[in-house]
Order: structure tokens, then sequence, then C-alpha cells
């Protein structure tokens, strides 16, 4: 029988599909590239640095928070912590409790708004990386100086 | 191919796995349990709530596999016309909102006390949100016309459309930054997990699968009664 | 034993989400068998009385 057309047009419909989405996902990335800005949850220091933005706007930055440079007070809840990504620290000031998860050398992302060298956050919150594993393997490493803070908490650690 | 679109067929074959299914469920699930939590590591920095890792992680990974199983099934209904492939297509997207709703609470009553926060408007907990409304919206699509083929067809469209959402998904964490973490299991370069820890969210990765196929399983069947009795219903106002 | 269900002070977080997972997943699995169940049971109903809807199909077209 006519199996020719029948089994053309299942073509033509998996074809258009295909295209379809094809052109969808095209559409679907211009337009995420275009948001780039409102994609993105926080600017990192150096981000930062690189592009004038409005001391009015509240905005989010990440980072580690440095190694040694956490200090409390002199206000009541005050604290005071360098954000770093490696190339670039900016010093933050935030009044408030922090979450459980904020200690040196982790990730964090603070809201706020950028005053002078300063940042003023409203809002700490804690990153964490991508790495699990018991504390008797973490002294372990340590011990055996395979440990790389910086770089574990990027995720590119044993 | 065209042998498993006769639903007798496909029938019989998924009543024989079903209860291979079902009993897989509850073993992994139950050693899943046993391990994740009273035989497994607490972390040298998220403490006791790494456990919360082993309900969330796999919630997300079936609310991937969902959508996959909806978006294929709709992709063979509308090329092949299958009618099978229409009625897995409406059997999975009530399965992966399910699954995707579990990955969202879990995932809040894990950041709460991690992160310091229940949500964010972050691109993967924002991405993940959007999934749960693609599920629902075909829920709702394909109950909203009279012909069951229209509806089928209308909802077969949105999840192929909704497909984007699924790399958007995946390396929302890659592409821009965000609160949540990147890929510790499925990336480049192995896994970041303890093999203590790896062990329970594979069990319980194991069992979600069983649940998954289990309830898919029992909706087709369902969904196959369904419409074999509007059928006669159609046949009987006819005569 | 009470330590375990501390959970190191997250119990609050620890175990709602065990409860909201497997809570989901049991609702899950009972409604779909249940509808499965009693869709079934009626097509059964149906062919016992004599009005067997596949066979009423298998006359027509290939539908459904």
């Amino acid at each position: 029988m006519s199996r020719r057309p029948h089994r053309s047009r299942k073509n033509q419909r998996l074809a258009l599909i295909v295209g379809g989405l094809a052109f969808l996902g095209i559409a679907a990335a211009l337009v995420l590239t275009a948001f780039e800005d409102s994609v993105v949850f926080f600017f990192s220091p150096t981000d930062l640095a690189a592009k004038p933005i409005d001391p009015e706007r509240r905005i989010r930055i990440g980072g580690l928070v440095e190694e040694g440079s956490v200090a409390r007070g002199p206000g009541d809840g005050e604290i005071r912590f360098l954000v770093t990504d490696g190339t670039t620290t900016l010093p933050v000031r935030f009044v408030g409790v922090l979450p459980d998860l904020f200690r040196e050398g982790q990730g964090v992302v603070a809201q706020g708004r950028l005053a002078g060298a300063t940042f003023e956050a409203d809002e700490v919150l804690a990153k964490h990386d991508e790495t699990y594993m018991p504390p008797e393997v973490a002294d372990a490493l340590k011990k055996q100086g395979h440990w790389q803070p910086e770089s574990a908490a990027k995720g590119k650690g044993s | 191919m065209h042998r498993f679109a006769n639903p007798t067929r496909f029938l019989r074959l998924a009543n024989a796995l079903l209860p291979w299914l079902a009993a897989a469920a509850v073993l992994l699930l139950g050693s899943g349990l046993w391990l994740g939590l009273l035989r497994s590591p607490a972390d040298y920095q998220q403490g006791e709530t790494v456990r919360i890792m082993y309900v969330h992680v796999p919630a997300a990974w079936m609310a991937m596999a969902g959508y996959t199983t909806l978006a294929l099934s709709s992709l063979a209904f509308l090329v092949w016309k299958h009618p099978l492939a229409d009625l897995a297509a409406r059997a999975a997207s009530p399965i992966g909102a399910s699954f995707t709703a579990i990955a969202l609470v879990t995932g809040a009553l894990w950041g709460q006390p991690m992160w310091g926060t229940w949500w964010v408007w972050d691109a993967r907990l924002t991405s993940v949100l959007v999934l749960l409304f693609l599920y629902l919206g075909h829920m709702a699509l394909t109950n909203a016309f009279d012909d069951p083929e229209r509806g089928g067809r209308a909802g077969a469209v949105l999840a192929l459309v909704g497909v984007v959402n699924l790399p958007i998904i995946k390396f929302s964490v890659d592409w821009w930054n965000t609160l949540h973490q990147p890929a510790s299991v499925l990336r480049l370069g192995g896994s970041t997990i303890d093999p203590a820890m790896m062990k329970p969210l594979f069990l319980m990765a194991g069992g979600y699968l069983a649940v998954f196929g289990v309830a898919l399983i029992l909706r087709i069947r369902a969904l196959y009664a369904e419409r074999r009795l509007r059928q006669l219903r159609l046949s009987l106002t006819d005569a | 034993m009470s330590e375990f269900f501390a959970m190191g002070g997250y119990a609050g977080f620890i175990w709602p989400s065990y409860a909201v997972a497997f809570g989901v997943m049991a609702g899950l699995l009972l409604w779909a068998w249940r509808t499965a169940r009693q869709g079934e049971a009626e097509v059964e109903h149906l062919r016992a009385v004599g009005l067997d809807p596949r066979r009423r199909q298998d006359a027509g077209v290939d539908v459904p």
C-alpha cells in the first residue's frame, strides 16, 4: 500500500519539531545572554571593580571569607570581614545574625549597598561548595598536606 | 517500537515488572534509610544536615527524569501518533511534579539552616520552580479539551517547548553565579562526595527510581482504563 | 537514642524533609494504585454485563 507518503509525513513532523526546538534553544540562549546581569545571583569583587555600580542600587556580592579577616565589633552584633575571589578583596560590614555555615575560608553571599570602599550588607547568606566528606577524612587530608582551602572551596581540591 | 505501541502487550510486560519494581523500592529505600540515617557520617562542614541530601538529590534527579520521560513520550506522540505515548506523557507529569515538589521543599529545609534562607531567586532554584509550573501547566492543558486527541497534542507541544528548561536547570550552576553549589556527582572529573555518603545516596536514588516506575505503570493502567470507559460511553450514546 | 533524634540540633529540618519525601511518595503511589484499580474494576464490570468496550473498539478503526 502507500507506505511512502505516510512515512515522509512522519519525517516531516519530526523535522518540524527538531527545527522548532533548535530555534527555541537559540532564542533562549540569546535572551539569557542579554539578561545575564539579572540571571547572575551575585557579583564577585572583581566584577564590581570592573564596572561602576550605582551606590543606591541594592546588589549582592559573593566570594570566600578571607582567612583571619573576621572581626567583631565595635557595635553590638557588628561584624567585619573581607570577601575575596582570589584576585580582588572587598571589605564587608554587617550587623545581624550570621548563618551556621558562615566561617573563614567558606563561600558567602552578601546583599546590600556599596558605601565607598566598604560593602554595607543587610543580609549575609552562606554558600557551600560541592565537596562532602566526614570530619575525619577532612582532618586526615589536612594532616597529609593535601588540603588547600582555596581550591577545595572552589571544588578543584582533593 | 510498534510492538510496544500495543497497549495489551505493553500492559502484560509492565504488570510482570510491577512486583519486582515494588520489591526493589522497598529494599532500596529501606537500606538507604538505614545507611543514610544511622550508618553514615556527618559532614565536616554541614554536620548532620548532610542527611537531607539523601532525600533531596534523588528527588531532583527524578524531577529531571520525569521531564525526560514526558518529553520523549510527547515527541513519540506527535511524530508517530502512538496512543500509548499520549498515556505515558499524561502519566508522567503528576509524577514528575511530585518529585519536583519534594526537591523544592526538602531544598528549602536544607537551605534555611545552612545558607540562612528558605528560598532565593537564583538561577538553579528559579529554573526548578519553572519545571514545577511546566508540569502543572501540562496537567491542566491536557485536560482542558473535550477531545483527548487535541488535549494530548497541545500538552505535547507545551512539553517539548519546556525542554529548553532542562539544560538550564542542569548547567545553571556552571553558567551563572548561584547560591546553589555546583554538581557533586554528575560532573567532569568525578564525584566530590565521600564514598561513605555516596552509598546511601545511590541506594535512595535507586529506590526513588523504582517508586517512579511503579507509579508510572499504575498511572498508565488507570489512564488506559479511563480511555476504554470513555470509548464505551461514546459508543453507547451513539447507538 | 535521644541524641539520634536530636540530629545535632537540626532535627527540625532533617525529620520534616524525610517526612515530606516519604509522605509525598506514599500519597503518589496510593493515588496511582487506587485510580488504576477503580478504573479497571469499572471496565471489568461493564465487560461482565456484556458491554465490552474493547470489542466495540475492535470493530472500528484503531482508536486508543
